[in-house]
């Protein structure tokens, strides 16, 4: 499953460390949430990068007070039409100031990379190689955008308030 | 009229790119169906019994003549002929295949028609009054708010993937034409003490298998607030929302589990947490009034309040039912708004033809500044006709079928696609339509019964509204036979109310039967004259209706 990550095919250097296997001192892993808030303080303190799982069922507020000490968040998508993780990735980027990477994993779909990337994630586990090589076109079909999130993307209200101001300054 | 600039232009035109890109890697295999419904939902196409199925959004019921024209050219270009109107401003064409879909909704691309919000679970058309701006009483025109949720949620990023579809309504007088209580949010627009304009937020309404009547959840919400309270309401409903049972999963159910109070505090919870940090979703007036500068009003006359035209045409008792129950007052001395019934003695509620759209389009830009409206009642409506006109408007629309003088009458019934066309039904609704035409062609008689509002749906999903009719008829399978049962008392008014069944179920040779003696018992029942069967139901119960009804059944 190739990762995409700031807007390209890279390598994955976390590992998924299993529930019941040994968690490694050093090295990049991602962890589930049940692994992870069984101590929370350890293992966001251990010398390599720590990621962690985060169902789309479980409330954000016991993961807000790691946040800082966590290089990974991964949101899941049980199936592309399960949106609650868009909820959560806007939580996480802009109620709780969460600028790690945020990763979408799941059935991560073509179809879906810009609203996901609009909700803030920046990484994309993807489902098919013909898709994540399609990433950087897709992400472009739009460049209209009705609606204000923390992605930055100036919305048509604000442009058409700008264009507004622009044409009455002009003689 | 709403104008789209250059921007929406724009994400309408990336919006058909995107999709004819879908259909081909659909077609290449290189999606599957189940990962292409989603994507093809979301652009209106439904596959029913015998085709796709495309529906087209139509925001807030405006048209113009030019749209119209293209939707006519649609409907000859990629389908039958014809196009159905539905109950909440779109039209479907039945008959479309996937590989013409992306040259369909180019062409229609060109007019600012989109099929965005006609499918998915995802905000659907958002609806409002079919008078909007042009009703007496009004606080303001509503379609200004309703372009401004429009756009919100058009291709939302966190919302497109909701539990269920999500429908809001908007109404800004006193008497409700867009049935804001049975919708998922429902706005009503009207001005606080300080005389500033706002809304009292509904939330739960909706038919389906679980009927509701919303519920009130803020009394008043400032304008400038009003797109950060609906997403503080969606996004308690995307996070909390049942997705375990499809049956379960509007917001409706939620509302109804948690309790209107408990789900009040979640979302003010949530929208105390976003006001405080995030003002971008806050509108400033500049913002509504940009908004509000796209909507044109013609340049009316002075004219008189009663023209000599009219005067004259009084005379001819044809035209004089046609004008009481299809000419209602405008804003605008000397004007009137007209509505047009596509529903004619035996033929299918909603149903026009290329022809007759190509007809009305050349009529609006004569009689009424290129402007048609689209009601939930699926009847179609000319807003701003001079009162001069009428009797040419009324001779020249007999010519084309969409004069029958019914709107509000027995006859005027509203009715899904039913088994005819539908993949979800059970039950036939247009042959019951037709039939019910045919009983009530007698328009004496149905000027005596008065106002009645027939609905009828295929099955549970309640797309013809049945539990808000006066009448309500509902298809259900028995032992793999069809039967209707049939409720009064239901309304979707300002006083919206859910009807009582009156009795059980009878197969569909006597639907007919049952329903004209339901309007018999009335007939007998009623106090005055004016009273209208809704209010009878109201005063009597079902009781004596079931006693007439059932008595010899």
């Amino acid at each position: 499953m190739p990762l995409v990550k700031d807007g390209k095919i890279t390598g994955d250097e976390f590992i998924h460390v299993a529930d019941d296997a040994e968690v490694p001192g050093g090295g990049a892993i991602l962890l589930s949430s049940t692994r992870f808030l069984g101590d929370p303080e350890a293992l966001s303190r251990r010398a390599g990068k720590t990621g962690v799982i985060w169902p789309n069922n479980r409330d954000l507020d016991d993961l807000v007070p790691y946040l800082d000490r966590l290089a990974v968040v991964a949101l899941v998508f049980p199936t592309f039409r399960d949106g609650r993780a868009y909820s959560q990735a806007r939580l996480l980027r802009e109620r709780h100031n969460y600028r790690g990477e945020l990763r979408a994993t799941g059935q991560v779909l073509r179809d879906q990379f810009l609203f996901m990337l609009r909700a803030g994630f920046d990484s994309f586990e993807v489902k098919k190689p013909a898709d994540a090589e399609a990433f950087a076109i897709t992400v472009k079909r739009y460049s209209v955008f009705y609606q204000p999130t923390g992605d930055g993307r100036m919305t048509a209200l604000h442009r058409r308030m700008m264009l507004r101001h622009s044409e009455s300054a002009s003689p | 009229m709403y104008a789209y600039d250059e921007l929406d232009r724009t994400l309408i035109n990336e919006r058909v790119e995107e999709f004819r890109d879908q259909v081909k890697r659909r077609l290449s295999g290189e999606l599957t169906e189940d990962e292409f419904k989603m994507l093809r939902l979301q652009n209106g196409v439904y596959l029913q019994l015998h085709a796709y199925m495309f529906r087209i959004a139509i925001p807030y019921g405006t048209l113009s003549s030019e749209q119209l024209r293209r939707l006519a050219h649609v409907a000859r270009r990629y389908d039958r002929g014809y196009g159905h109107f539905t109950t909440r401003q779109n039209i479907q064409f039945n008959w479309i295949k996937l590989a013409e879909l992306p040259d369909a909704l180019g062409d229609l691309a060109e007019v600012g028609i989109h099929a965005m919000q006609t499918s998915g679970n995802n905000t659907r058309n958002v609806t409002s009054d079919q008078w909007a701006g042009v009703a007496p009483g009004e606080i303001e025109d509503p379609r200004i708010w309703s372009e401004l949720i429009r756009q919100y949620t058009t291709l939302h990023p966190e919302f497109s993937f909701l539990p269920r579809k999500f429908k809001f309504a908007i109404t800004a007088s006193p008497h409700d034409r867009a049935a804001i209580k049975i919708h998922d949010i429902g706005l009503r627009l009207h001005r606080n003490a300080e005389g500033e304009t706002g809304f009292e937020v509904l939330v739960g309404g909706g038919l389906g298998r679980t009927p509701f009547i919303g519920k009130t959840i803020k009394p008043f919400v400032h304008g400038r607030d009003l797109l950060s309270y609906v997403e503080a309401i969606l996004r308690v409903y995307n996070q909390y929302g049942r997705r375990d049972n499809i049956y379960k999963a509007r917001i409706k159910i939620l509302v109804h589990e948690l309790g209107i109070d408990k789900f009040a505090k979640e979302v003010e919870d949530e929208w105390q947490e976003m006001r405080d940090s995030d003002t971008a979703l806050t509108l400033d007036d500049a913002m509504i009034e940009d908004i509000r500068s796209r909507f044109t009003y013609p340049a009316y006359e002075k004219l008189p309040h009663t023209p000599e035209e009219l005067k004259k045409a009084a005379h001819d008792p044809l035209f004089e039912r046609w004008r009481k129950n299809s000419v209602s007052t405008h804003k605008v001395q000397g004007y009137a708004i007209v509505t047009l019934s596509l529903k004619p003695v035996g033929g299918p509620p909603g149903d026009a033809t290329a022809d007759q759209m190509d007809a009305l389009a050349d009529l609006a830009d004569k009689y009424s500044f290129g402007e048609i409206r689209v009601g939930h009642e699926q009847n179609l409506a000319l807003p701003h006709v001079a009162k001069r006109d009428l009797p040419a408007l009324w001779n020249a629309l007999d010519k084309i079928g969409l004069a029958t003088p019914n709107v509000n009458l027995v006859s005027d019934i509203i009715a899904c696609p039913g088994l005819d066309y539908c993949s979800l039904a059970n039950a036939r609704s247009i042959p019951i339509a037709q039939e019910l035409t045919r009983r009530f062609a007698n328009h004496e008689t149905a000027d005596l019964i008065g106002r009645l509002h027939i609905n009828i749906s295929g099955c549970i999903n309640a797309c013809g509204h049945h539990h808000v009719g006066h009448i309500g008829i509902l298809g259900v399978e028995k032992n793999g036979e069809e039967f209707y049962q049939i409720t009064i008392g239901g309304r979707a008014d300002e006083n919206a109310e859910l009807g009582a069944l009156i009795g059980p179920a009878v197969p569909y040779g006597e639907v007919a039967d049952v329903v004209e003696d339901i309007v018999e018992a009335y007939l007998a029942l009623r106090a005055r004259p004016d009273e209208l069967f809704v209010d009878t139901v109201k005063r009597l119960g079902v009781e004596p209706f079931r006693e007439r009804v059932y008595a010899t059944r």
